[in-house]
């Protein structure tokens, strides 16, 4: 008997408004981007767990993915990044607009 | 109150505790470090819930890879004069906004369906059994991410060309 399935949610829930509040309210692209990987990381955790309630790999399977598609999109960000710094010589997201 | 339960609750608070750090430091190295502590728990955590395998794919591809990546660019480009207002005020208010309805939410989840009080039983997903089930069920899925994760090596090579070659 671990705990109830509402507390795996809680924390998975906790985690991605940390991420969100990361990516909303910092000023800086490299901490935006980690608050996007805190976010991909907190659904895995949901998926996981809910892969335990219901005794299926389906969730585990979904979370391999979410790790794939986090890798792809934080190696294609960063170079992203490199670009517009290259151009602009700031990641402050307020210099580009 | 299990052992289980008990590791589950320290595991939680060391990840929100570690999170919640690196999302409110100023220096980005600092930062990095306290996330990849805050994956290792992470990885704790899917190894309590049964699946060993993520577990060790969490601490080689988040912890190892994503945070080495980060930590690379922030070597590379030069931002440690970079002064940062540090969470203004008019950037709080979409936040504060979607938390309210998280927690509304949350509380209308919890409250109105009294099967989620059932605590889970314990359970382990073999990897042998977990690399079968995911060749047979999802090899479609699997090619396609393998495919994305080529045009994502195609991409980064051309804009690191790209960047490279131009003087801006």
């Amino acid at each position: 008997m671990i705990v109830p399935y509402s507390h795996i949610i809680l924390l998975a829930g906790i985690l991605f408004l940390m991420g969100m509040f990361c990516a909303v309210t910092r000023r800086n692209l490299i901490m935006i981007l980690l608050g996007l990987e805190i976010m991909l990381n907190s659904g895995a955790v949901a998926f996981i767990g809910a892969a335990l309630r219901w005794q299926h790999l389906e969730g585990q399977a979904i979370a391999i993915f979410i790790l794939a598609i986090a890798a792809a999109e934080v190696s294609v960000g960063l170079a992203v990044i490199v670009c517009a710094y290259r151009r602009k010589g700031s990641i402050d997201p307020g210099a580009y607009n | 109150m299990t052992l289980y339960s008990v590791i589950f609750y320290m595991l939680a608070v060391l990840i929100l505790v570690s999170t919640g750090l690196a999302i409110s430091r100023r220096n980005l190295v600092h930062a990095v470090v306290y996330l990849v502590i805050s994956f290792f728990g992470t990885a704790m955590l899917f190894y309590l819930l049964g699946a060993p395998f993520l577990a060790a794919l969490e601490v080689i591809i988040y912890a190892g890879a994503i945070m080495v990546l980060f930590l690379f660019i922030i070597m590379m480009l030069k931002v440690e004069a970079f002064e940062e207002q540090f969470f203004p005020i008019r950037q709080w208010i979409p936040a504060v906004g979607m938390c309210l309805v998280f927690i509304a939410a949350g509380t209308l989840m919890i409250v109105g369906d009294p099967d989620i009080r059932i605590p889970l039983k314990a359970a382990v997903a073999e990897p042998v059994f977990f690399g079968h089930y995911l060749f047979r069920q999802h090899w479609l899925a699997i090619e396609i991410v393998s495919l994305l994760l080529l045009i994502a090596v195609v991409a980064v090579l051309y804009l690191g060309k790209d960047a490279g070659r131009r003087n801006y």
